[in-house]
């Protein structure tokens, strides 16, 4: 991947496709993210058919769901990772992982810009410790995140700073509350 | 509403994963909708996926998958779920009752404590427990993983106090005798993945029938 694509705004793609329905900007996302999906989906041990056809389904989704995401509270890229997580387990385990009740942004959309870039500042940190971690340790986070250890051989602490991230999304969710009441 | 029991950063990391039983998940989302601070914990663990996701070895998509997706995007009104909950019945939770906890079909097993089964995958099984103000549910172990999520009213045993929001988390070396407290009905929300393990001789006869 070239520095250029890496400053790639996704958030302010998914947020044209959210806000405008924009088909150019949607395009932009799926050259970018859809073979992420179907490689992610693969290590999962789905066959290249099954990988292609469930990342396809995930795009539609990214934009039948574009009205959920919130900049503030996740990046682009752990959001599509949520879809995809869903899809894999309805298609792979033949099951349903029941969500959380949804939080709109309601009649009038706010997303705050300052927020929403603290957050990608915040994910990149995230994902920069998660490159230094120790190899065998990163190994058995890669494992349960392909899905490949049940829930009783995930360990009780992956060692994983989340906490500023976790502040970071508290406070969104805080704003939030507050901007609904 | 103040919770004081919350979910643990392993069953945050099997939900975030989409490695838990059906049953499982349940309770924690459920849990979630109630909880901002296990939501945003959620959501940091989610952000890990985000994280190996952008890392992943992209893999060559159709040549014409590109053309397939935009051909099935409609213009229209995005997809809303119609809320269908209440106060004491979070939308996941609604999801499986189809309604509120107002319309639930209660099964007795006796001194007034009733259950309902919900339908889920057969990893573990999620039930609905009613236990009548200051009651006590038979004394029991566990072989495997109980999770016990509050909805309503309060129980209490030899680990804690769990109100409205609270889970427990019980595991195999967990012997207890959840007691209601007096007032008010206690309707927790249960899920485990092994069969109970009863104390007393009838419970353990009336097991296999009531799957619990």
């Amino acid at each position: 991947m070239t520095g250029e694509q890496n400053e790639t705004d996704w958030a302010a793609l998914l947020l044209s496709v959210r806000d405008s329905r924009d088909r150019a900007a949607f395009a932009s996302l799926f050259r970018h993210f859809a073979p992420r999906v179907k490689g992610f989906l693969m290590k999962s041990g789905a066959s290249e058919a099954l990988a292609e056809e469930c990342a396809q389904d995930v795009m539609a989704t990214l934009w039948q769901k574009a009205h959920l995401f919130d900049p503030a509270r996740a990046s682009v890229a752990t959001w599509v990772f949520t879809i995809a997580r869903n899809r894999r387990i309805d298609a792979l385990r033949k099951s349903r992982r029941p969500e959380p009740e949804d939080l709109d942004w309601g009649p009038e959309p706010e997303p705050d810009q300052a927020e929403a870039f603290e957050m990608q500042q915040e994910t990149g940190r995230l994902a920069a410790a998660l490159a230094c971690l120790p190899e065998k340790q990163r190994a058995l986070i890669e494992r349960a995140y392909f899905g490949d250890l049940s829930h009783r051989e995930i360990a009780a602490e992956t060692g994983l700073p989340l906490g500023t991230i976790k502040s970071r999304i508290r406070l969104a969710l805080d704003r939030l509350r507050h901007h609904m009441s | 509403m103040t919770i004081r029991h919350h979910i643990s950063d392993q069953l945050l990391t099997a939900y975030s994963a989409g490695v838990l039983p059906e049953a499982f998940s349940l309770v924690v989302a459920t849990h979630l909708s109630l909880c901002d601070e296990c939501r945003a914990r959620s959501a940091a663990h989610d952000a890990v996926g985000g994280a190996l996701l952008d890392e992943v070895a992209p893999a060559r998509m159709g040549e014409h998958s590109l053309a397939q997706v935009m051909a099935r995007l409609d213009g229209g009104a995005p997809i809303r779920r119609s809320p269908q909950g209440d106060i004491a019945t979070p939308e996941p939770l609604a999801d499986y009752i189809g309604g509120t906890l107002n319309i639930v079909k209660w099964q007795s097993l006796g001194m007034g404590v009733r259950q309902s089964i919900l339908p889920t995958d057969r990893l573990a099984s999620a039930r609905l427990l009613y236990i009548p103000a200051g009651q006590a549910v038979p004394d029991h172990g566990h072989r495997g993983m109980e999770l016990t999520l509050v909805l309503q009213g309060a129980f209490t045993d030899a680990t804690d106090r769990f109100g409205r929001g609270d889970i427990e988390i019980a595991t195999e070396d967990l012997q207890h005798t959840p007691v209601a407290e007096p007032g008010e009905a206690c309707i927790c929300l249960a899920a485990t993945d092994a069969p109970l393990r009863f104390n007393s001789l009838i419970p353990r006869l009336v097991q296999p029938f009531f799957r619990i």
